[in-house]
This record gives structure tokens, C-alpha cells and sequence, in this order.
């Protein structure tokens, strides 16, 4: 995450200089947001939000359309700063560092925080070339070491049994459920600790979503990840934390079964509930 | 998910557990008088009810089976969903216990002597089991949870009478040998009318979890109040 651009041929994980926080459970917070305001231009999208979140967890934002929860979820990576206008105050803190300092690489924090989208996205490359891409961007020149990590990545997305063999074959000739979990594989490959999912199931049909979300599941020991969902019955079940977004406001944020059978808030009851949003 | 969907088949689900409430109400208060009067076609007309018991009970869960797999519930109406398909399960047993007392008192076939209804303390379980049900059929309708409490101290009162009945009926059978079949069916009904108590403190509690959000089953008795009476730090 240091500005630092060496290339070599085996990818460098940056290593957290300082130990993390820990919680009254003794787990370390991954990430931190603290008095987080963001504006597009005059638009207040996130309104002082302060948030904790445990390594090796998995985190839901769930709100109404437009509450933030996506705004706020890609200020993990900063993928906002491409959008015109965009502008924050507060601190964001990835393994206790500010990752909007001066010093930070943008590109050395993606590899940490990966993310998948709503729509799997797969290049026009063979299955292969989509998950080594990370890593030749990297400058890795290794064949061997890249292969491997191509390997392992896909086992890791549970696509590896199903694709064995014909990993020369078009991305874009696998279905919606394969080409997503090729996405999370092409994520992983570089070897992030946090991976972001914008909706990553909405594409796709009831069969591709439980397998995405036992891989989330899974990936959970060793990953932490952070997901936005507009399907309530999702959150509930693959998520630990949840946290309810209203018009740019954290109104709740807490244990999942907690939210889903006694929530603290009226208005997370009533949009839990589907009364209103 | 439509909300008003929802809301319309959480009062529907509302509706008829309230419907078979007031029926195992009406069963109870029936045996009673059936009891008092020896109205041997109120106690059939107790035992043919049965079945609507037994109908309506379906129905419910159906209905909660319905809610759960079509419409997910959470939150409260998750809580009110359960809620309810337990007080449905209670509620068929009080109306199995108004079933079974209905037979007793035709099995007996006259009218008990006011000084054995006495002795056996039918009027006070009567009262007191009546009056739990209609505590929590109002603390239902109302979602009170201060009446609903008032359950667990009236639960405590017939358990109390049914402790000491045991002895009494003990005392009366050894006093009149040849009534003993017809004082065990009233100790009979005193057990049942006990029990009708324990399922009405189920359905409070079960009352508190969905308004309230709280556990109190399996919770027991903390302390002593001045008169020495037990009561509830519930």
C-alpha cells in the first residue's frame, strides 16, 4: 500500500507497520471509517458515518436505493475518486492506516481491497489470462508462479472443477454464475485481505447465488468482506455484521440476527420489514 | 414483497388465532356452567366444538407455514409468526383439556353437591383458569404485556389450589369410599384446569416475546414479596 513501485517477480504484500485495534472481543478491527461525510459537488451522499469492521468477517450495507450504501462501500477502495465532483471528509483506515494520505498507492491499496460488481465483468481473454491479469499487471514474469496462483485462485472460487481443462476457453463463454465467480477468482489472485461486493448476485439466478454465497462463506476464513445487497433473506444469511443506510445516515449498525429479529430502530424495522424504502 | 400484503395476512394469521382464543374461551367457560348446573347438552355441545378446535388450529398453521416460506418474514413479524404458532399449539390443548372435562361430567352423570365443589375448590380453579384466558385474550387483542403478566401470579394461584386438593380429595375419599370414582374425575378436572393454567403462562410469555422482544420461558421465581408470596422478576 506504500508508494513504492519495485517490481519483482512475486507480488509484495505490504505489511501493517502498526497492530490493529482490537474490539471487546479481542478481533481486530480491518476497517475504519470515522466521521465520514461525502458530496458529489453540493450533494451530501454520506453524512458522518463512523463504522468499525472485524477482520475475517462479513459485513452487509443494506438501504433503500440511493441511502449511500454504495458510496460508502467504495470508499474502501477509493473507486470514488473517479467520479467528478466527489469530495470527503473524515478518515477511512484500512489495518489502522489512513488510506486517503498523501502517501498511499491508490493501485498497491486495490490490491488489498478488492472488488466485485454487480455484473460480472470478465475481459474478452481466455479463462486463464482474466484471473493472471492481475498479477501481469504486477509485472510478474514467473509462468510457473503464475499458473499456480491461477490455480489455487479458482479452487478458492470454486470454479476450478468445473471449468479443469478449458482454461484456454472465452471468459465470455461461461455462464453468469461462472463468470462471477471468475471475477472473484481474478479478484483474488492478487491476494487482497479485504474484497468489496457491489450486489454481486443480482444477475444471477437463485442456483448461481447460493453457490456465490457459500463461496463468501468460505472465503470469510480467510478474507474480510464487505457486501451490498438489496436482497434482505441475503443479508440475513450469509452476513455477521449488518448495517442499515438511510438517505446518506447509518441509522443501525450491529449483529445480524440481532437486526433481523429485534432491531434497535423503527426505521431499520420498517424497512426490514418492507414497510417503507 | 408487498407490505400490505403482508399486513393483510399477518391480520388474517391475527384474526384467527383470535377466533380460536375466543372458542377455547367459550369451551372453558361452558364447562363450567356444565359443571355447576350438570347441563349434560352443554357438555356434548363442548365435546362437538372440539372439532371446530381442531379446524381452526389447522388452519393456523397453515397459515404461519404460509407466511414463512412465501413471505420471509423478520423482526416483528417474524416474532408475532412464531409467536403465534405456538399459542395456536397451546390454545388446542386447553381445548383438548375443555374436551376431556366436557366427558367427565357426563361420565359422573349428575350434579355435584355444593360441599364436594367446595371441598374440591372447582369454583375458585374455574375462576382463576377462566381469568387467565381472559387475560391474555384481551392482552391479544390489545398487545398489553402488563395483563399478560398478570397470568404468572393467577398460574401461581392454581397451582397453589391444585397442591392442596390432592390432600382434600384424599380426605374425602376416605370419608366416603363409594365415591371415589366420581371424586378421582373431579380431582381429574382440577389437574386439567392446572394445566390449562400452565399453557395460558405459555401463551403470555409467548405474548411478551413478540411485543416485547424478551425470553422469559424456563425463567424462575427471584424473589419474595412482603407477604411472603412469591413473585416475578419477570
Amino acid at each position: 500500500m506504500e508508494s513504492e513501485t519495485t517490481q519483482s517477480s512475486k507480488p509484495k504484500t505490504t505489511k501493517v507497520e502498526t497492530k490493529p485495534k482490537l474490539n471487546s472481543k479481542n478481533q481486530s478491527y480491518k476497517l475504519q471509517a470515522k466521521n465520514v461525510d461525502v458530496f458529489y459537488d453540493d450533494f451530501q451522499a454520506i453524512e458522518n458515518i463512523s463504522l468499525n469492521i472485524i477482520e475475517q468477517s462479513i459485513t452487509a450495507f443494506i438501504g433503500p436505493s440511493g441511502c449511500g450504501k454504495s458510496t460508502f462501500l467504495r470508499l474502501f477502495n477509493r473507486m470514488n475518486d473517479y467520479i467528478d465532483g466527489f469530495h470527503m471528509n473524515g478518515d477511512i483506515y484500512l489495518d489502522n492506516k489512513d488510506i486517503y494520505d498523501s502517501s498511499i498507492n491508490v493501485e498497491e491499496l486495490r490490491k488489498l481491497v478488492g472488488m466485485v460488481f454487480q455484473k460480472p465483468n470478465p475481459f474478452p481473454k481466455s479463462i486463464y489470462e482474466n484471473v493472471a491479469y492481475g498479477l501481469r499487471i504486477q509485472g510478474i514474469k514467473d509462468e510457473e508462479f503464475i499458473e499456480n496462483r491461477v490455480i489455487e485462485s479458482l479452487k478458492q472460487a470454486t470454479l476450478y472443477s468445473e471449468i479443469e481443462g478449458k482454461l484456454d476457453k472465452q471468459a465470455l463463454t461461461l455462464s453468469g454464475g461462472q463468470q462471477q465467480r471468475l471475477c472473484i477468482a481474478r479478484a483474488l489472485a492478487v491476494k487482497p485481505s479485504v474484497i468489496l461486493m457491489d450486489e454481486p448476485t443480482s444477475a444471477l439466478d437463485p442456483i448461481s447465488s447460493g453457490k456465490i454465497e457459500d463461496l463468501i462463506h468460505e472465503l470469510k476464513k480467510e478474507f474480510t468482506i464487505v457486501i451490498v445487497t438489496h436482497n434482505m433473506q441475503q443479508a440475513a444469511r450469509v452476513s455477521d455484521n449488518t448495517a442499515f443506510l438511510y438517505m446518506g445516515k447509518l441509522i443501525e449498525y450491529g449483529d445480524t440476527q440481532k437486526i433481523f429479529t429485534n432491531p434497535e430502530k423503527d426505521r431499520t424495522q420498517n424497512y426490514i420489514t418492507g414497510r417503507f424504502g | 414483497m408487498a407490505p400490505q400484503y403482508l399486513d393483510s395476512e399477518l391480520k388474517l394469521l391475527k384474526d384467527n388465532v383470535l377466533e380460536l382464543m375466543f372458542l377455547v374461551k367459550n369451551q372453558l367457560e361452558k364447562g363450567q356452567k356444565a359443571l355447576q348446573e350438570f347441563d349434560e347438552e352443554l357438555a356434548h355441545e363442548i365435546m362437538a366444538n372440539e372439532k371446530r378446535v381442531d379446524s381452526l388450529e389447522l388452519t393456523i398453521d397453515r397459515d404461519c407455514e404460509n407466511l414463512l416460506a412465501l413471505h420471509n418474514p423478520v423482526a416483528v413479524d417474524l416474532r408475532f409468526v412464531m409467536a403465534a404458532f405456538k399459542i395456536n399449539s397451546d390454545l388446542e390443548r386447553i381445548g383438548d383439556h375443555a374436551n376431556s372435562i366436557a366427558k367427565y361430567i357426563v361420565d359422573i352423570g349428575h350434579k355435584i353437591d355444593d360441599k364436594t365443589v367446595k371441598a374440591m375448590r372447582l369454583e375458585e380453579m374455574y375462576d382463576t383458569s377462566n381469568k387467565m384466558v381472559s387475560n391474555i385474550f384481551n392482552a391479544f387483542i390489545t398487545e398489553d404485556t402488563d395483563l399478560a403478566r398478570k397470568v404468572f401470579r393467577l398460574d401461581e394461584t392454581l397451582n397453589q389450589i391444585n397442591r392442596e386438593v390432592s390432600g382434600s380429595t384424599a380426605e374425602l375419599i376416605e370419608q366416603d369410599v363409594s365415591q371415589t370414582k366420581n371424586y378421582l374425575y373431579l380431582f381429574s378436572i382440577v389437574r386439567k384446569l392446572e394445566r390449562v393454567g400452565d399453557l395460558s403462562k405459555n401463551i403470555a410469555e409467548e405474548l411478551i416475546f413478540f411485543i416485547e422482544a424478551k425470553v422469559l420461558k424456563h425463567k424462575k421465581m427471584k424473589s419474595k414479596n412482603n407477604n411472603g408470596n412469591n413473585s416475578e422478576n419477570l
